[in-house]
């Protein structure tokens, strides 16, 4: 079986349990939400400021959302060893892996598509005009996030403190994503909105640098 | 639905039906046989040696029953024998695959002691999960028979979780069987069976033996699929203590160790 077979039977797997279980997504919209709507209380922020400090604030959201959304994602394979399942099935490792990562993708995804409407007007900030292009940057951000975050998730998920341990490794890892996801958002929030090709350059190239080693490292991370 | 899942129960109740129409042997193995080989094999956990220079071959239609006390290595042993966990030294390797170690992860069945199973799945999604996850064609009728086959159609639809525990370890060993395997692990298989559930299990066993399965169960109860047994290895202290291949009079081991078993039980 390929791997992305394996993948999709994988992905259509989480999806089935996530919106059974709805235990990942309800958390992670609403501490996003919270994170988001109290902020805008604190600083009542001109549409100059947000349009400096905005960026910013919306990726400490998804960040937040993201660290809450990945820790239970191999957590939740080990109350019935569930995780041994599928690593003694004909698949590709790399299959279970790549499965995690685009339901991982796609819950954050759809946190993201509630959150950026709530924080447009909340912070009284057009995204019109640069939708398209934020939607590659938010993308590209976001691919960064779980695909580092999923991984980090399978080597944390054997300790026994993991929701801490998972933060720890995950927060330094991510900060050169952070930024450049920060600068290339505020970049299409400027006056003159302009999409930065630098910063979208870099948040490729992490992308692509993170799978690569994920692909190359699968079996080990998902070794007993 | 129903009548493609019939037609495939009666088709799996042919005994005898050559196991090359398969579809695990349409995806591997030249033949049928499938063994497995330890070679001078170590496993050490930290500090903790659980197997100490364990050398055993398995052959293809052996029932290989595997005793010992806890902490002998019984569980270890047939995790590495599952591809999931490697020896700290010394080598494990399926003889007979013909294939690589990912695709011939296709022709094994392990029953180990989690169920393996999606609490919040429905015993079917589970099943056809599995099915479509060892690349199986034909994956509802295969689920649905075997649902039939261990007695569980009528609860095809209800989640895992709402089940007993002999209700889930009958569908663990149904997801076990379901790419109807060439080598089957049994880690305690028989905890929480009825004694409907022991004789389907028996019979089950009895069929994949006559098939040519190998088979390697460890158990601390008597129970009727230890008469099955064609070779007892007794474990302690992570070395092999007896095996009754390699001593004067296998037949007398075996039933010295049925014996013994009836006894503790």
């Amino acid at each position: 079986m390929t791997t992305s077979r394996a993948a999709a039977i994988l992905l259509a797997k989480e999806l089935r349990l996530e919106f059974r279980t709805r235990e990942l997504l309800t958390t992670t919209v609403i501490f996003a939400l919270v994170v988001v709507v109290l902020f805008s209380f604190a600083f009542e922020p001109t549409a100059a400021e947000s349009r400096r400090y905005g960026p910013g604030l919306l990726w400490i959201a998804f960040l937040f959302a993201g660290s809450l959304m990945l820790n239970p994602s191999f957590a939740r394979e080990q109350s019935n060893e569930t995780l041994d399942a599928l690593r003694m099935a004909p698949i590709a490792p790399f299959a279970i892996l790549l499965g995690k990562m685009l339901a991982n993708f796609v819950f954050l995804a759809v946190a993201e598509a509630i959150l950026v409407p709530v924080f447009a007007v909340l912070y009284n900030v057009s995204f019109s005009g640069v939708t398209g292009r934020l939607i590659l940057v938010l993308g590209l951000g976001t691919l960064g996030l779980v695909i580092t975050g999923t991984v980090f998730s399978a080597i944390s998920a054997h300790a026994r403190m993991r929701e801490l341990l998972l933060p720890l490794l995950l927060l330094p890892i991510l900060t050169p994503l952070l930024i450049a996801s920060v600068e290339a958002t505020a970049s299409l929030l400027a006056e003159q909105p302009e999409l930065d090709r630098t910063w979208v350059a870099f948040l490729a190239g992490f992308d692509i640098v993170f799978l690569t080693a994920s692909w190359l490292m699968c079996d080990y991370l998902l070794e007993e | 639905m129903q009548r493609s899942a019939i037609s495939f129960v009666a088709k799996q109740i042919a005994l005898g039906e050559p196991r090359a129409n398969s579809q695990p042997s349409e995806r591997g193995p030249a033949g049928n046989s499938i063994g497995i080989t330890f070679e001078n094999v170590e496993k050490r956990f930290g500090s903790l040696v659980a197997l100490r220079n364990i050398s055993l071959e398995i052959r293809s239609g052996e029932f290989v029953v595997l005793l010992g006390a806890n902490g002998a290595g019984k569980t270890t042993l047939l995790r590495m024998a599952a591809q999931l966990m490697k020896p700290t030294t010394g080598s494990v390797a399926l003889t007979g695959t013909g294939s690589k170690s990912e695709d011939a992860r296709g022709f094994i069945g392990f029953v180990g002691h989690s169920t393996f199973l999606y609490d919040e799945m429905s015993a079917e999604e589970n099943l056809h999960l599995f099915a479509q996850l060892y690349g199986l064609s034909d994956t509802s009728a295969r689920a649905a028979a075997a649902l039939t086959a261990c007695g569980l159609s009528s609860r095809a639809g209800s989640l895992v979780r709402t089940f007993s525990r002999g209700m889930r370890q009958r569908l663990a060993i149904a997801r076990a069987l379901l790419n109807e395997p060439r080598l089957l692990l049994l880690d305690e298989p028989a905890a929480g069976l009825d004694r409907q559930g022991l004789a389907w299990f028996g019979t089950t066993l009895e069929r994949l033996r006559a098939e040519g399965c190998a088979i390697v169960m460890s158990t601390h109860a008597r129970n009727e699929s230890l008469d099955l047994a064609t070779r007892a290895v007794s474990l302690a202290g992570g070395r092999i203590e007896r095996d009754s291949s390699t001593e004067g009079n296998p037949t007398k081991m075996l039933a010295e160790l049925r014996s013994a078993q009836g006894g503790e039980a």
